[in-house]
């Protein structure tokens, strides 16, 4: 106890310091530029920056700061820069709901694009509600939901996992197996897909769980193989996929053999996955690098050229990136950047987008857009082979399927 | 694991003769606490605030059963959860007004489920806060302490009891909301959840709850039973050699501890609106147990000034450096732990004796 004094007084004045520094933090954050006044307007980025999910979610907040830069360069919104205010989510969803809040209240931020679990989506949810904020969502979901203060950029079902089975019915899969992370996205994704099975003759010969971030897949391989099914409806997420696909290729799974088609892995996931045990396989998405456009063309130049030539752009980057032009041009629309001004100005807005032309259905607030199935290539990009023509109208409680009736009571 | 074997400073001495001074510190933080901080904070930053309270109050119980009992839990998430669940099951179906919660229904649940309906009560739901957390620790107590499980063992146990809890949670989406946990609440008993006026409520609420346990905590390890828990902690075979059960002194300690972290979760769920498993798991159970290490585990004080101040540090971090804020949390508790193992508290002792030998020189 003698000695250590001396230590006592460094902590005790390293704690002083924090302390100070904190004390000092509130006044210089409050009365600066807020929403609509000042000289900027400050937007919210909310991602995790941090935990399981930063490998992710940095790729989308990197695609929504180059989008605001671009933005800027061409003048700004309303004759004003945007000024990010970025949060780290840190993949834990109360800590969404924090971030938000201060967001919001304290600095006072025009909008927030955040998010990417379907868990930190609910999380945040009431906040925007309650606090009648915009939250602009930019990944591909489970549906069943239409916030009146969330605006979706991402595909719902109706864009995503409906194309997707439409294309194992063309491929004459019949016998289906389904693999998936145990949350709220698989499990609302396979219901859908059981209603669809059984309105189109199709016979769903398993479904398993697992945790996320689960990484021992032998059992569940040996299952799958053993059903022998035609094809597999994968919505495993993030590191599991890695596991699942080398044991596959390891239990002689091949593409041909049994394609195994993939909600949640794009571009970015292909190179951790490694390409060699997940060629060939199918993923459908309403994005890819490839994707020939000319707004396309341009997106993956300027990202290579602020990130790094060896970067690549995938679905969720390419719809957070979206986001942020969507929300401007509403606010040049409307005028204004006041939420509910904004919100009605927004309906009908289309862009040529790098996926082509997005339109914001008033309605819903979900984005009409185009259905690709890509087939993954040897060198880690992915090759479009069918899409669905037109963008789709975006249908989150799939009110125009007779099958899916029991699903959103 | 140095600092969870290094011995204690509180010892089996009587009382030091000033008394004044500790409730004087206890009146001047409670007001400071009860009036100064909702004048001085804006909605959102008591409202944070009224959340580092609820870890407070963990933090109680983990300074009870570990800094006087000698239990490293490493599973107080648990109970925690139970705690804040059993609030937001009731929450949930009061918001749902007869209806199924809305988790259920894109969960594909038809029916209410057997074991939620009774949560629709609130003297029931609030009732099962404590009863659940103490009977779920008296089983486990007395089944772990009778076997003389203890140590190591006892830690590894209780964070095992903590990942299990999250994989059953997760695996039950039907039931627990899965991942997403329980969010979206709209009303707490007649007044609107998100509310300034409901949460500033919710703020003295809590703060009132803290500063009452705490009370409770003092008088308990100044009591002879609080004597007989010192012991138990350095010298649990002399103990038992005396003709004392240092199985029930434990699992009565233990059971205490898991009161206060089920109150803190129900308590946590109004405040910050969700109870999901990310914050009862291994992590969060790990974060309260590094907080009351920095604030100084041998002082029922320390454990509540750590959990503050972690709690602090870890908005304070990520808002100014949304990047690296991780490494500052960590950078914070190395730094603690290696200039002071006793924390915070063992710091202002250390200072406080220094203070009166040059008085007295």
């Amino acid at each position: 106890m003698r000695n250590s004094t001396w230590r006592a007084g460094a902590v005790a004045a390293a704690l002083v310091t924090a302390i100070a520094a904190c004390g000092g933090d509130p006044a210089t954050t409050e009365g600066t530029a807020s929403g609509g006044g000042g000289d900027t307007i400050k937007v919210g980025l909310l991602h995790s920056l941090s935990g399981t999910m930063a490998i992710s979610e940095v790729t989308v907040r990197d695609a929504e700061l180059l989008a605001i830069e671009e933005i800027n360069k061409a003048g700004g919104v309303l004759g004003k820069q945007l000024e990010p205010v970025v949060e780290d989510g840190a993949s834990d969803w109360p800590t969404f709901a924090e971030k938000a809040n201060k967001l919001i209240a304290q600095d006072k931020v025009a909008t927030v694009f955040g998010g990417w679990t379907s868990a930190s989506r609910k999380a945040m949810l009431p906040v925007f509600e309650k606090r009648k904020a915009l939250l602009w969502y930019p990944v591909q979901y489970e549906g069943l939901e239409s916030s009146p203060y969330i605006f979706y950029t991402g595909a719902t079902t109706n864009q995503q996992i409906i194309p997707g089975l439409d294309y194992l019915k063309e491929q004459g899969k019949k016998k289906i197996f389904l693999v998936g992370s145990d949350y709220v996205f698989p499990r609302t994704a396979n219901k859908i897909i059981k209603a669809y099975a059984a309105a189109n003759g199709m016979e769903i010969l398993g479904e398993e769980y697992t945790p996320l971030g689960h990484t021992e897949y032998s059992t569940l391989t040996n299952k799958v193989v053993q059903a022998k099914p035609d094809a597999v409806f994968n919505t495993l997420n993030g590191d599991s996929n890695v596991a699942f696909f080398k044991q596959l290729k390891s239990a002689g799974v091949t593409a041909e053999s049994m394609p195994v088609l993939s909600v949640s892995v794009a571009e970015e996931e292909v190179t951790g996955i490694g390409v060699d045990n997940i060629v060939g396989h199918p993923v459908a998405w309403n994005y890819y690098q490839t994707t020939e456009t000319a707004a396309n063309t341009k997106f993956v130049e300027a990202f290579k050229a602020k990130y790094g030539a060896t970067k690549v752009t995938s679905d969720p980057m390419e719809a957070g990136y979206n986001a942020v032009y969507l929300w401007a041009e509403a606010a040049k629309k409307a005028g204004t950047v006041e939420v509910e001004a904004l919100k009605k100005a927004a309906g009908g807005i289309a862009l040529e987008r790098p996926e082509g032309l997005v339109t914001i259905d008033g309605e819903t607030q979900h984005m009409y857009k185009t259905a690709r199935i890509g087939i993954i290539q040897p060198d880690g990009l992915i090759k479009e082979v069918w899409n669905s023509g037109e963008p789709i109208k975006p249908d989150p409680y799939l009110k125009t399927y007779p099958w899916a009736g029991g699903l959103a009571s | 694991m140095t600092a969870v074997l290094e011995k204690p400073t509180r010892q089996l001495t009587p009382k030091e003769p000033r008394q004044w001074k500790g409730p004087a510190v206890f009146v001047a933080v409670a007001i400071i606490a009860l009036v100064v901080m909702p004048l001085v904070l804006e909605p959102f930053r008591l409202g944070l605030l009224a959340k580092y309270l609820c870890y407070a109050i963990v933090a109680l119980g983990i300074g009870l059963a570990w800094g006087q009992g000698g239990m490293l839990t490493l599973g107080q998430g648990v109970f925690f959860g139970l705690g804040g669940y059993a609030m937001g099951m009731y929450l949930k179906l009061n918001d749902a007004g007869g209806d199924l919660p809305d988790f259920m229904v894109w969960s594909g649940v038809e029916d209410l489920p057997a074991l939620w309906a009774p949560f629709g009560n609130p003297v029931f739901a609030l009732a099962m806060v404590v009863v659940v957390p103490l009977v779920v620790a008296v089983l486990l107590g007395t089944l772990v302490f009778r076997q003389r499980v203890r140590g190591a063992y006892f830690a590894i146990l209780t964070q095992a009891l903590a990942a299990a809890m999250v994989i059953l949670l997760v695996g039950q989406q039907g039931l627990t909301g899965g991942t997403n946990g329980l969010t979206n609440f709209f009303d707490f008993f007649g007044n609107d959840v998100a509310a300034e006026s409901t949460q500033r409520g919710l703020y003295l609420t809590v703060a009132i709850v803290l500063g009452v346990l705490y009370l409770a905590a003092w008088q308990l390890v100044r009591s002879r039973f609080g004597r007989l828990l010192l012991a138990v902690r350095d010298g649990e075979d002399r103990v038992r050699f005396l003709g004392y059960n240092p199985a029930t002194v434990k699992t009565i300690t233990f059971a205490i501890s898991a009161v206060m972290a089920g109150i803190a979760g129900a308590l946590f769920v109004p405040v910050v609106g969700i109870i999901s498993p990310a914050l009862l798991g291994v992590v969060p159970s790990l974060e309260l147990v590094v907080a009351v290490a920095v604030g100084g585990r041998f002082a029922l004080a320390g454990a509540v000034l750590g959990a503050v101040v972690m709690g602090y540090a870890k908005t304070y971090f990520s808002e100014e450096l949304p990047d690296a804020w991780l490494y500052l949390q960590g950078a914070l508790f190395i730094l603690v732990m290696t200039l002071a193992p006793k924390g915070i508290v063992g710091v202002a002792t250390a200072l406080r004796a220094r203070v009166r030998k040059e008085a007295s020189a």
